[in-house]
């Protein structure tokens, strides 16, 4: 009994590490929330289209790019190296972010 | 029999004309004196005031979204059906119509093929189309050219003649960059170039694209970061009509013998450029009842001897 609960409180404590590093990026009303973030190497973040519009979400540099994303659809993007990424919505040029990866 | 089927009259279509006689008294029609927009004032009859022998009619239709359902308008397959109808009762069988982009919502397969179906609908030889960026979407344009390549050369600029009138189908929904506008490119600049050596500057020209030729309001990105290269092109021409979607509403701009037309969507409105208390252009949700009067169709008809053509914009809601 004892023995089982430790390893629900591990696998709970897992569960939960493996969540701590994501980020949420949200889109709304054609803004990405937070426009500027800064994540260490390895996070994980997580954009999410709130509007009714589609957007599509790609790097200045061409490192990654999305599906279009309609309502409530997300895109996860895990951020391996170092640097500042820069991105846009490539239907809405005028919506920009950027993601800081430092340790 | 009724006196409809005994005149050799569709009764659908003789109720549909009966729609049309009723709401024309509220379209406004449009000409261009002087390089000067100036409303004519009404039809009765839902033609174009100078219609004539010497006239032919074309329809534009815009923005149909086929694959959108949400609140702004859960139908709007409902929506398109509702506008072929009303083209097909047009008195003056319009020559052919013309679709400004945003065919899809999403650029889904079932999307373009669903709207294909639909298109065929309209009682028309031809329906030519332009891209939006909707129809763009993942797989850039070949989901759309699949079902509307219109000249089989995989690219989606073309042109053709109808009726003495050089129309011209372009592209800007590829070149979206970071902070700006969108743009034709330099490819598509240097067809139009040569496109418009072989055509005497005294043809009529209609340009048809998604995204306004013009700058509505950056800030939304509507507008075409080198339209301006493509309208210095335009500009010998002694007629020249850019009709433009996009926006969901209609606006004109005129340069020297360039005019500039926003028209209509068939799905949904979308706010005023900049409106006040609307931070993006993003679907605006009407109380029931007024959305039929924000989206619609637009009759052109071109009249030989004449630099401006006359434009007539419908809303879908006209009894």
């Amino acid at each position: 009994m004892k023995s089982s609960s430790i390893a629900f409180v591990i696998l709970l404590a897992t569960a939960f590490d493996a969540h701590a590093s994501d980020v949420t990026v949200e889109i709304k009303k054609f803004l990405f929330e937070p426009k500027e973030i800064t994540v260490p190497p390895g996070a994980k973040v997580v954009f999410i289209n709130r509007d009714e519009t589609p957007h599509q979400i790609k790097a200045d540099d061409g490192s990654f790019v999305s599906k279009a994303l309609d309502t409530d659809d997300r895109h996860e993007q895990v951020f391996a190296t170092e640097g500042d990424f820069r991105y846009v919505c490539t239907l809405h040029p005028f919506m920009t972010g950027v993601i800081h990866v430092h340790k | 029999m009724t006196s409809d089927e005994h005149n050799g009259i569709d009764p659908q279509r003789r109720k549909a004309l009966g729609c049309l006689a009723a709401w024309s008294g509220a379209a406004v029609v449009w000409t261009l004196v002087g390089g000067v927009p100036r409303a004519l004032g009404a039809t009765s009859s839902g033609v174009a005031a100078d219609a004539s022998k010497h006239a032919f009619t074309f329809a534009q239709i815009s923005d149909t979204h086929i694959g959108f359902h949400k609140e702004a308008n859960p139908d709007v397959v409902g929506c398109l059906r509702r506008a072929a109808a009303d083209l097909n009762a047009l008195a003056v069988r319009p020559a052919l119509v013309v679709h400004t982009g945003d065919i899809s919502h999403l650029s889904k397969p079932e999307e373009f093929g669903q709207a294909k179906e639909l298109l065929a609908e309209i009682r028309i030889d031809r329906v030519h189309t332009v891209p939006g960026e909707h129809d763009a979407l993942d797989a850039g344009l070949s989901g759309y050219l699949k079902q509307f390549d219109h000249d089989g050369k995989n690219r989606a600029w073309y042109s053709f003649d109808q009726n003495g009138v050089h129309f011209i189908g372009l592209s800007n929904v590829l070149n979206f960059k970071a902070g700006t506008m969108t743009s034709l490119g330099a490819e598509q600049l240097a067809w139009l170039k040569q496109d418009l050596a072989g055509v005497a500057h005294s043809t009529p020209i209609v340009v048809l694209a998604h995204i306004p030729m013009w700058t509505v309001y950056a800030q939304w990105g509507w507008g075409t970061a080198d339209a301006d290269q493509a309208l210095a092109l335009l500009k010998p021409y002694g007629s020249v009509t850019v009709l433009n979607g996009h926006i969901h509403q209609v606006l004109q701009k005129v340069e020297g013998n360039v005019a500039l037309h926003t028209a209509m969507s068939l799905a949904y409105p979308l706010p005023k450029p900049g409106q006040e208390g609307i931070g993006e252009p993003g679907p605006v949700k009407v109380p029931a009842g007024e959305l039929g009067k924000l989206i619609g169709t637009r009759e052109i008809t071109v009249v030989r001897g004449k630099h401006e053509l006359a434009l007539i914009d419908t809303p879908i809601d006209h009894a």
